[in-house]
């Protein structure tokens, strides 16, 4: 039985968090911490090798003329496009995650799941970003989720699974935190707020109920386990929100691309104009960064 | 190492403080017939901000005649929908300041500015604008046959914990019935209701109408025991409160009174745990806890206990003490030496007594009177400090095992504000609320305020209503 939530103070929390005012030091440092745990994303019916190989040389130098600037933590991409990922990537740090089990509904059978899975680690993938089954959850037929998490990540083996849970679909704060749980008990790595791919991704007081979720399961059990905010997220302030709500729920140790990550795409240039602006105390226009 | 550590995010706007203050009598600023000045400071600084005139017996004669002058002159006569106009205008003015009135606010009395800055000031001009509308419909605050008149000429005399808001509580009520005012902020925390006086100058309210006498519990009783005033509304502590009801017995004066609290807080193990937690914090840390309807005694059930101590004890390390200025700043500087004083006597009284102190492990500032958040566990119902209200950021746990239970250790005490439930169930949310001997009850959340809901409290916290409807009747003859 899950803990559960109240909408309205778990807005205003979520609220008061998003007022910490973040300048100068902070800022930069903390522009650096999104870059560097950022999973740089592409999810797009017209993604190619080319479009790919642009966006890894992107994610692994994103400002050349910057001081100081990390390299992403993963690029984000379909699994057909794995192994040009891992191939512009080869001998860097930067990680390849791939989306599997049917993204984004999951809404295919357990075996071509289980199956994709399977292919996107062969082809190389060094972390899987798989759903859940939101309407096997949302229909209360919660042991039928954990097992095919657990089934998932018995596929993975030591290769690191995020479990998306979609929580624009889940309709409440209480089943976020009660998918949360489920997903932490049967074995996540990372827990992730959204496909992208819905109306509603990732929203601060999401992410605050889902910290609470891995905090608790953490004091439970010992084990750590990290939180992906997907979508939705274009711009630094709301970066900076993020890693607030990390901070302050689950402590500073977590902000790291172990524990942490962001998946986007067009905040990255937000980031890189604002951190110069930090830097010269102006901004640059849009064409002094390289599009991706 | 810190990898994310917040920098110094200071205010950046100003508030223009004058050396010296008189009082304001008449619409003109006059210097006190005494020639007696007094100190203001800054708690966070320790450092005077300015010096502010000592009322005297003398002074505050001529404030209540030029307040009779002005009812009998002009504000008792005017056209109800006239006298809204300028209600408004003090409305508008508040929020077209309010930055400066914030950093005024934080600055004398050592609140943090996110307080001041995004309660204190835009409750206090939502007061003025939701009084502004009754103006000229007091009838319908009215029973039936009943006619609204103003009573005629108020002593109002305000704390010092949310010294604006406390005094928009009072003002703008007291002006829309047609009521002329004598304001006497607390001695600590006085430049705000100057400032108020400033606004009503500049709003052209008739001179007389609001006056603003500066002094301390001397200037209070004068006021208090003053023949031609006809109503007196004080908040503050229940000592003091006794005090001016022993003094206005017999002499016809109406009289509302909002007193001290000792709030049960009570959470069920059904509760939205985080949120509780975050309600307990908001509860007793709020403005350093210089809250009367202050959480500050957690009841909670016991199979919960040991939970709610852990969450506690790790969010209280979140909570961000320091400088009051600082836009990130969580709890700022308690108002004074002397209370900073109370709070540490009752505070040894509950390790004397066998309570176990947790408090936020955190460097307090050099300067200043500051007070770290903290907790008492082990806490027994006949303990000082589940008794006495410590009005500072200390909070007694105590446990209980049933609904029954809960109630009845909620309701032994002698006051009697407010308290707070939290528990998923809503039918146990109102089953509870209905048996708890508080002036407000408020369910899965605390600290709510809005200038169309009545506050007030039961027994020793107080009789009389402010905000709502209920509030208006206070300021009518009917």
């Amino acid at each position: 039985m899950s803990v559960t939530v109240d909408a309205v103070m778990l807005e205003a929390r979520a609220g008061s968090l998003a007022k910490r005012s973040i300048k100068t030091t902070t800022k930069v440092a903390g522009i650096r911490l999104a870059i560097g745990c950022m999973d740089l994303t592409t999810l797009e019916g017209k993604d190619s090798e080319g479009r790919i190989r642009s966006l890894c040389a992107k994610a692994l130098h994103p400002a050349p003329h910057l001081p100081d600037v990390p390299s992403v933590a993963a690029v984000c991409v379909y699994p057909n496009l794995v192994p040009a990922a891992k191939e512009a990537l080869r001998g860097t740090s930067v990680k390849v995650a791939s989306v599997a089990t049917a993204f984004p509904s999951g809404l295919s059978s357990m075996e071509v799941r289980l199956a994709d899975t399977a292919a996107a680690i062969q082809a190389g993938a060094d972390e899987i970003d798989m759903v859940i089954d939101r309407g096997a959850f949302l229909a209360g037929r919660y042991r039928e989720v954990y097992d095919e998490i657990v089934a998932v990540k018995a596929a993975c083996g030591p290769v690191h699974l995020k479990v998306i849970l979609e929580t624009g679909e889940l309709g409440s704060y209480d089943a976020v935190r009660r998918a949360s749980d489920l997903a932490l008990e049967a074995g996540a790595d990372f827990i992730k707020t959204s496909t992208g791919k819905v109306g509603t991704n990732a929203t601060f007081p999401v992410a605050v109920t889902m910290c609470e979720a891995i905090r608790d399961y953490a004091r439970r059990t010992g084990r750590r386990v990290g939180l992906k905010v997907a979508g939705g997220v274009r711009n630094t302030k709301q970066a900076m929100t993020y890693l607030v709500i990390i901070k302050e729920t689950l402590g500073e140790s977590w902000l790291t691309p172990d524990l942490f990550r962001i998946g986007a795409s067009s905040l990255l240039d937000d980031l890189l104009m604002q951190y110069e602006k930090e830097l010269t105390g102006h901004y640059a226009g849009r064409d002094y960064f390289p599009m991706d | 190492m810190a990898i994310f550590e917040y920098a110094p995010a200071p205010e950046s706007v100003t508030a223009s403080i004058r050396e010296q203050y008189g009082l304001f009598i008449d619409g003109k600023w006059t210097a006190p017939r005494s020639g007696q000045y007094f100190d203001t400071v800054n708690p966070a600084t320790e450092e005077t901000l300015a010096r502010v005139a000592y009322a005297t017996d003398e002074d505050v004669d001529r404030a209540v005649r030029a307040a009779r002058k002005a009812y009998d002159k002009y504000w008792r006569k005017m056209r109800p929908a006239d006298r809204a106009k300028y209600v408004y205008r003090i409305a508008r003015a508040i929020t077209e300041r309010s930055r400066e009135l914030a950093v005024l606010e934080t600055m004398d009395g050592g609140k943090p500015i996110r307080e001041s800055r995004d309660f204190d000031i835009p409750l206090s001009a939502a007061h003025f604008f939701y009084y502004a509308g009754w103006a000229d419909k007091l009838e319908w605050a009215m029973r039936a046959g009943e006619e609204p008149k103003p009573i005629g000429v108020a002593g109002q005399i305000v704390p010092w914990n949310f010294p604006l808001l406390m005094a928009a509580w009072k003002v703008a009520p007291a002006l829309a019935c047609g009521n002329t005012i004598v304001l006497k902020p607390a001695e600590t925390t006085p430049l705000t209701a100057l400032a108020l006086a400033q606004i009503a100058a500049e709003a052209d309210l008739p001179p007389g109408v609001l006056n603003v006498i500066t002094g301390d519990g001397v200037t209070g009783a004068a006021l208090v025991g003053h023949p031609d005033v006809d109503k007196i509304a004080f908040t503050g502590s229940t000592e003091v409160g006794k005090a001016i009801q022993r003094s206005t017995a017999g002499t016809g004066k109406r009289l509302t009174l909002e007193l001290g609290g000792k709030a049960a807080h009570i959470v069920f193990a059904d509760a939205p745990m985080d949120q509780a937690i975050e309600g307990i914090i908001n509860g007793i840390y709020f403005n350093q806890g210089h809250v009367c309807c202050a959480g500050s005694r957690l009841l909670v059930e016991e199979s919960v206990h040991e939970q709610i101590v852990v969450r506690l004890t790790d969010r209280i390390q979140t909570l961000r003490l320091g400088n009051p200025m600082d836009k990130n700043t969580d709890v700022g500087a308690i108002n004074s030496k002397m209370q900073l004083d109370k709070i540490k006597e009752l505070v040894s009284s509950g390790i004397d007594e066998g309570a176990v102190l947790v408090q936020q492990s955190c460097e307090l500032p050099e300067k200043g009177f500051f007070f770290p958040a903290s907790f008492f566990t082990n806490v027994q119902q006949s303990h000082r400090i589940a008794r006495e209200e410590i009005f500072g950021p200390v909070l007694s746990i105590l446990t209980f095992r049933t609904p029954a239970e809960a109630v009845e250790k909620a309701n032994n005490t002698p006051y009697g504000l407010s308290a707070g439930i939290w528990t998923d169930k809503g039918s146990k949310n109102m089953y509870i609320a209905q048996y708890l001997r508080a002036g407000v009850v408020w369910c899965n959340t605390f600290n709510q305020f809005d200038p169309s809901s009545p506050f007030g409290g039961f027994r020793e916290s107080g009789f009389g209503r402010e905000g709502g409807v209920h509030g208006l009747r206070e300021y009518l003859a009917h």
